[in-house]
């Protein structure tokens, strides 16, 4: 059987309201094949969970650029287990301080992009680590 | 615990009500997994209980902007809303943008509400050839409305008569030329027309010519119908009309329950249903099975398409 597409969740929880960056990455990801479910600006962490749980994702990926991150990508992360989607690796883009790379991880953020990561490397990142076992 | 795609325990959870179990039924009847046919088999038992409204139309016409009001207008009368939106898949990379979750996300943390996007995977038009198995996932459910929203016009591959009840055509006022020009594919899928951003210059003339040019259709001798599908005018933006089209589609239900005409195209439906079983399971795995041995033997003319044909059938 041919294979099926990958599922990934791009969302933006937090209050700046721009998303060209995210758009992008949704775009690259389509024409690397996956199916790419997009949820638009301001999404609280409770929408960003009920949003994976019924779209059954393999990944979401989180872009932020307010500076909220050390809040709310853990939040996020503590929603998703919580709404039982354990397997779900999340991933997180924006503008985010070396020094703060290390506790995301430890949230449960699999993988933080910086600004100006070329796509190519989301894209092979996320074909390196999916599928998790579903 | 149970494994998670357990199929026993996904169909007692769905049953309650889980949406964590309908979500992963649902990948498993999308992605055609060995355990779907086990799951598709109970959740058909409860098929074509409740109301499936097919709301469909050009890209941009407002379709998940109204889908997302008329979700608001059916949880305020107590019921609980599942929606399918359909996005076409990329034929260069098989991936696809589903944005329309976007418009509805109000919805998101409602209990009472669930979204699932699917891409159209390589079938022409706009819609999938999952899409029957995963309304019968959502009547599984318990949902009392079933929301399919798909682009398309009428001439698909699967038209979306063939999957709703009610297919509710989203047009707007600056589809004026559209409206003349309508196919007559769309002219007679459409149970209620919707002129959607209402709002707008231009919308009392769209309403009237979508009136006209849905008599002229009628007027070539035909008998009148049992329902003649009624124009509405909304603006999603606002809500203004919201409940006049709500219960435009209250009547077509009451009449599809009351004439006979809800049995017919239940019936349609599940022959459409049957269609794509045999094709995706008769006639592909059929196709699969042509290689370059049994090309070789009908190149020394040794067969004939025919027999070689019905070996592979049978195979
Ligand atoms: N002015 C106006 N804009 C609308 C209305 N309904 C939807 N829109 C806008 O039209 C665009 C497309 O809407 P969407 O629901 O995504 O359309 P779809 O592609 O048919 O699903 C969005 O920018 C909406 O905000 C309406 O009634 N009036
Ligand atoms: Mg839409």
């Amino acid at each position: 059987m041919d294979k099926k597409p990958l599922r990934i969740l791009i969302a933006k929880p937090g209050l700046d309201g721009h998303d060209r960056g995210a758009k992008v990455i949704v775009r690259a990801l389509r024409d690397a094949g996956f199916e790419v479910i997009y949820t638009g600006i301001r999404q609280t962490p409770e929408m960003i969970a009920a949003a994976a749980l019924q779209e059954d994702v393999d990944a979401v990926g989180l872009s932020l650029l307010s500076g909220a991150h050390m809040t709310l990508f853990p939040e996020i992360v503590k929603r998703l287990r919580k709404a039982g989607l354990r397997d779900v690796l999340v991933f997180g883009g924006g503008i985010i301080p070396d020094e703060d790379v290390a506790p995301l991880e430890k949230a449960g953020v699999d993988r933080v992009f910086g600004p100006g990561t070329p796509l190519s490397e989301i894209v092979s990142y996320l074909n390196e680590k999916l599928p998790v076992a579903r | 615990m149970p494994a998670k795609n357990d199929p026993s325990d996904l169909i007692r959870r769905v049953r309650k009500g889980d949406h964590a179990a309908a979500s992963r039924a649902l990948s498993l009847v999308v992605d055609e997994d060995a355990a779907a046919e086990a799951l598709s088999k109970e959740f058909f038992k409860s098929a074509g209980t409740v109301q499936k409204l097919g709301v469909c139309g050009p890209p941009g016409a407002g379709k998940s902007t109204l889908t997302g009001r008329l979700i608001s207008r059916y949880r305020k009368l107590g019921l609980t809303v599942g929606v399918l939106m359909v996005d076409p898949s990329s034929s260069l990379s098989g991936g696809a943008f589903l944005g329309d979750r976007l418009r509805i996300m109000e919805h998101a943390t409602d209990p009472g509400v669930f979204i699932r996007s699917l891409a159209s995977r390589g079938m022409v038009g706009g819609l999938t050839h999952a899409i029957f198995g995963a309304v019968h996932v959502l009547e599984a459910l318990g949902c009392g409305k079933i929301v399919v929203e798909t682009v398309g016009t009428g001439q698909d591959e699967v038209d979306i008569a063939s999957v709703a009840d009610t297919v509710v055509y989203v047009t707007t006022p600056a589809m004026g030329d559209e409206i003349q020009a309508m196919k007559a594919g769309a002219m007679e899928v459409g149970d209620v027309f919707v002129v959607n951003k209402a709002d707008l210059a231009g919308g009392d003339k769209a309403v009237a010519d979508l009136k006209g040019a849905l008599g002229l259709g009628r007027s070539a001798g035909q008998a009148p119908r049992a329902w003649e599908p009624p124009v509405a005018a909304t603006s999603a933006l606002t809500g203004a009309g919201v409940e006049e089209l709500g219960r435009l589609l209250d009547a077509h239900w009451e009449h599809l329950k009351a004439s006979g005409e809800g049995r017919e195209r239940l019936k349609r439906q599940h022959a459409t249903e049957l269609q794509f079983w045999i094709h995706r399971h008769v006639l592909r795995r059929a196709l699969e099975r042509v290689d370059g041995k049994s090309l070789d033997e009908l190149l020394a003319h040794k067969t004939d398409p025919a027999s070689l044909g019905r070996r592979l059938l049978k195979a």
